[in-house]
C-alpha cells in the first residue's frame, strides 16, 4: 500500500509536467491547427533560462520561474511571427515541417552555445530540499511544489480562457477565424497571445523539471515534448481540460508500467497509447466526432 | 573509458574495410618497424578532436610527460625517442588510415593509442600486417586483444577490461562491506553497463550472495523515482549501479531522497566531477566505485607523479593522464628490453613484461596481452574521495 501511494505521488508529479507542456500543444492546435513541434524546445530553453537566472543572476526560485516564463513568452511569439505566420495560408504539411525545422534549430543553436554536456541546477534553498514522511510515503517538497505550481497555472489558464476578453477572442478564433475577424477580433494578435501563454507554461515546466531532476541538456525537450503531444492527443487535441487529463494519464501509465517491473517499456507504452487512441477514438477522450467542413 | 558503444559500429565497418584492403593489397607485410637514424620513432594515433577528444588529449598529455622523462634520463638503447603525433578525429576509419601511415611511411617501431576501444580495434589489423605493436592505455572492452578464440598478436593494452570491474566490485561488496544481497540498476542501452552487471552477478553469486532484484533504465532518462520506489520495497545490503555519471548522479540523488541509505557501488563511469554536481554532496556518501587509479593514493610513485603533473599542467591528473603516463613508460621499457630495434622484437618484449611498476598499479602481461593488475576501489564521503583500496 505504501508503495502504491508512493508511486501515485511519483506519477502525479510526472503527470503535472506533461500536463503543463501538453496545454501549450493543445492551445496552439486548437487555434491554428498546427502541431508546434518546437514546443518541447521552448520548455528546454525555459530550463536553461532558469539555470542562468539562478546561477548567474543569483535570483531566487520564484523570480527565476517568472523570468523563464517571460523569456519563453517572447520566444514563442517570435517563433510564431518568424516561422509560422508567413505560412498560415499554405498547406498544413508545410507548417508542420517548418515546426520540425524550428525545433532542430533551437536544439542545436542551444547546443552550440552551452555544449551537449548535461548541467546540474544550482543548489536549492533548504525549504525546497525537505520532504514529508506520511507513514512511509515520502513526499518531497519539490514534488508538492511541482504539483502546486502546475495546478495554480492551470487554474489561471482556465480563468484567462473562460473569463477574460482575450480568452473569448481565443475561443472565437479557434471556432472560426474568418467570422472572428468580421466581428472585429484581431486574429494575429490572438494567435500571438496563444503562443505567448503556451510558451510561458512550457517555460515554467522547464524550470520545475530543472529543479526537480537537477539535470538539463539541450535535447531534454524531445521526449517530454513527444509525450506531452501524446497527452494532448489522448485528451482530445485542441481541448484544454483534455490536455490536463491526458497529462496525468500518461504520467500515471508510465509510472504504472515501471512499477510493475517493465521500466524499459515505459516509453513504448506511451506511444502504444497514442496508436490505440488514434485507432479507437481519433478525436481523443473529450473530443467530439465532428464532420470535416468542406 | 568505455565508450565502445559510440564507436563500435564505425569500428566494425573499418575492420571489415581493412580486412578487404589487406586481402587484395600487393604491399608485402613486415615492411615497417625498422629503426632508422639517431632517434627511435613512436607513433601517437589519438582522438585529439571530435566526440571523445578529452580522452585522447588527456592520454597524450600523460604519454608526452613520460617520454620527456625517458629522454631526459638519456633515452633508451642510447637513442632519444621521437613522438610522431596524429589526430584521428575520434573516427575509426581515420584511425586505420593513420596507423597505416605511421607504420609504412613514418617507420615507427610501435604505436600508442587510440584511447577508445572501437578506434583501437580498427588499428589492430594494420598492426598485425605490418608487424608493429599497437598499445592502448584505455581500451577497456572485453574482446580487444583476445576474443575468446583468437589472439591479436600485435595488440596490447595496459588497462583492466570492463568485466573485471564487475568481478572486483562483487568481491569488495561481499568481503569488505559484508553484503549478502544486492540489487542491480543497469543501463540497458549500453554494453559496458550490461557487461559489468553480468560479471558482478556471477561473482557475487560465487561468493554466496544473492541478487534481490534488477532494474534497468536507458541513457538519457531523468526520472528514476519509480524504479527506486520499487527497490525500496525490497530488502538488500548494497545497490550495484554500473553506469555513467550523467545518470548515476541523478539516480544516487533520487535514491537518497527516497530514503535508500544502502551503499551504492559503481564502475569507472562514476569518475567525473559532474557526478558531484548532479548528485549533490549530501547524497554522495557510502558510494564506492572501481577505478584505474586514485588521486589520494599514498604510494610514493603516485604522489611523485601527481606533483610532477600538477607542476606541468596546473591541475590534478585524471585517470586518462595516469594511464597515458604508464603507457609511455611501458612502451619505452619494452623498447629498452627488446633484443633488437624491430617491431617484432618489441612485440616479444611487451608480451614478456613482468612486474612493470606504474602509477596505475604493478602488472605482468598475460598470454592474452592483458595486464594482470590491481583495481582501485574509491570510497566517496560528501562527494570527495575519502578512501582508496587496491584489490586484485
Amino acid at each position: 500500500m505504501t508503495e502504491f501511494l508512493q508511486q501515485l505521488i511519483n506519477s502525479l508529479s510526472l503527470g503535472s509536467i506533461y500536463a503543463l507542456i501538453a496545454l501549450g500543444y493543445t492551445m496552439v492546435y486548437g487555434i491554428i491547427k498546427l502541431i508546434n513541434f518546437a514546443h518541447g524546445d521552448v520548455y528546454m530553453v525555459g530550463a536553461y533560462v532558469g539555470y542562468a537566472s539562478m546561477s548567474i543572476l543569483r535570483l531566487g526560485f520564484f523570480e527565476s520561474l517568472i523570468l523563464a516564463m517571460l523569456v519563453c513568452t517572447v520566444l514563442g511569439v517570435v517563433i510564431e511571427r518568424v516561422a509560422y505566420r508567413p505560412l498560415r495560408n499554405s498547406t498544413r504539411i508545410a507548417a508542420l515541417i517548418t515546426a520540425i525545422g524550428v525545433s532542430l534549430l533551437i536544439e542545436y543553436t542551444m547546443m552550440f552555445f552551452v555544449g551537449a554536456d548535461p548541467r546540474a541546477y544550482p543548489a536549492m534553498p533548504a525549504f525546497m530540499n525537505g520532504s514529508v514522511n506520511l507513514g512511509g510515503v515520502i513526499i518531497k517538497n519539490q514534488q508538492m511544489l511541482i504539483i502546486g505550481v502546475s495546478v495554480a497555472l492551470m487554474i489561471l489558464l482556465q480563468f484567462i480562457v473562460k473569463k477574460t476578453k482575450m480568452g473569448k477572442a481565443m475561443r472565437a478564433v479557434s471556432q472560426d477565424p474568418d467570422a472572428a475577424q468580421l466581428m472585429g477580433i484581431s486574429v494575429d494578435r490572438t494567435i500571438s497571445f496563444t503562443f505567448a501563454i503556451g510558451s510561458a507554461l512550457a517555460g515554467a515546466a522547464g524550470v520545475l523539471v530543472g529543479v526537480y531532476y537537477n539535470s538539463i541538456n539541450p535535447l531534454m525537450g524531445i521526449i517530454p515534448g513527444l509525450k506531452a503531444f501524446v497527452a494532448a492527443v489522448f485528451g482530445g487535441i485542441g481541448i484544454i481540460p483534455g490536455a490536463l487529463i491526458g497529462g496525468y494519464v500518461i504520467g500515471g501509465a508510465e509510472t504504472l508500467v515501471s512499477s510493475l517491473g517493465f521500466s524499459l517499456f515505459k516509453d513504448g507504452v506511451v506511444f502504444a497509447i497514442l496508436i490505440l487512441i488514434l485507432i479507437v477514438k481519433p478525436a481523443g477522450l473529450l473530443g467530439k466526432n465532428r464532420k470535416e467542413k468542406v | 573509458m568505455n565508450f565502445s558503444r559510440r564507436t563500435l559500429l564505425g569500428a566494425s565497418a573499418a575492420v571489415a574495410a581493412v580486412a578487404a584492403t589487406s586481402a587484395c593489397s600487393a604491399t608485402p607485410g613486415g615492411g615497417g618497424g625498422q629503426a632508422v637514424g639517431d632517434t627511435i620513432k613512436l607513433g601517437l594515433n589519438y582522438e585529439l578532436s571530435g566526440a571523445v577528444a578529452t580522452y585522447g588529449q588527456a592520454s597524450v598529455d600523460g604519454i608526452t610527460m613520460a617520454i620527456d622523462e625517458v629522454n631526459a634520463a638519456g633515452g633508451v638503447a642510447d637513442k632519444q625517442i621521437e613522438l610522431i603525433k596524429y589526430d584521428n578525429k575520434s573516427d575509426a576509419a581515420e584511425a586505420t588510415t593513420l596507423a597505416n601511415k605511421l607504420m609504412t611511411q613514418d617507420g615507427v617501431l610501435a604505436c600508442m593509442g587510440p584511447a577508445t576501444s572501437g578506434n583501437f580495434k580498427a588499428t589492430i589489423p594494420v598492426a598485425n600486417k605490418n608487424q608493429v605493436p599497437v598499445v592502448s592505455g584505455s581500451a577497456t572492452a572485453d574482446d580487444v586483444t583476445w576474443n575468446g578464440t583468437e589472439l591479436q598478436e600485435y595488440a596490447f593494452r595496459i588497462c583492466f577490461n570492463d568485466s573485471f570491474q564487475g568481478t572486483i566490485m562483487a568481491k569488495f561488496a561481499a568481503e569488505n562491506l559484508g553484503a549478502k544481497t544486492a540489487v542491480i540498476i543497469k543501463d540497458n542501452s549500453n554494453d559496458y553497463s550490461k557487461g559489468l552487471a553480468a560479471a558482478f552477478t556471477e561473482e557475487f553469486g560465487n561468493l554466496g550472495g544473492s541478487i534481490a532484484g534488477e532494474e534497468a533504465f536507458v541513457a538519457g532518462d531523468t526520472d528514476f523515482n519509480t524504479i527506486l520506489t520499487r527497490i525500496k520495497g525490497q530488502s538488500f545490503d548494497v545497490v550495484y549501479l554500473p553506469g555513467y555519471y550523467s545518470e548515476a548522479g541523478l539516480i544516487i540523488k533520487q535514491a537518497r531522497e527516497l530514503g535508500i541509505t544502502a551503499p551504492i557501488l559503481g564502475g569507472d563511469g562514476f569518475d567525473s566531477p559532474k557526478l558531484l554536481e548532479l548528485g549533490g554532496a549530501a547524497a554522495l556518501n557510502d558510494i564506492y566505485f572501481t577505478n584505474h587509479y586514485s588521486s589520494i593514493d599514498q604510494d610514493p610513485k603516485v604522489i611523485e607523479f601527481i606533483a610532477a603533473f600538477k607542476e606541468k599542467h596546473g591541475e590534478e591528473p585524471s585517470a586518462f593522464n595516469a594511464l597515458g603516463y604508464d603507457l609511455g613508460h611501458f612502451v619505452a621499457d619494452a623498447v629498452g628490453r627488446a633484443s633488437e630495434l624491430t617491431g617484432s622484437a618489441i612485440q616479444q618484449a611487451m608480451a614478456s613484461t613482468k612486474g612493470f611498476v606504474g602509477v596505475t598499479g604493478t602488472f605482468d602481461m598475460d598470454e592474452h596481452h592483458n595486464p594482470v593488475k590491481t583495481i582501485v576501489v574509491i570510497g566517496l564521503k560528501d562527494g570527495v574521495q575519502d578512501t582508496s583500496e587496491k584489490i586484485g
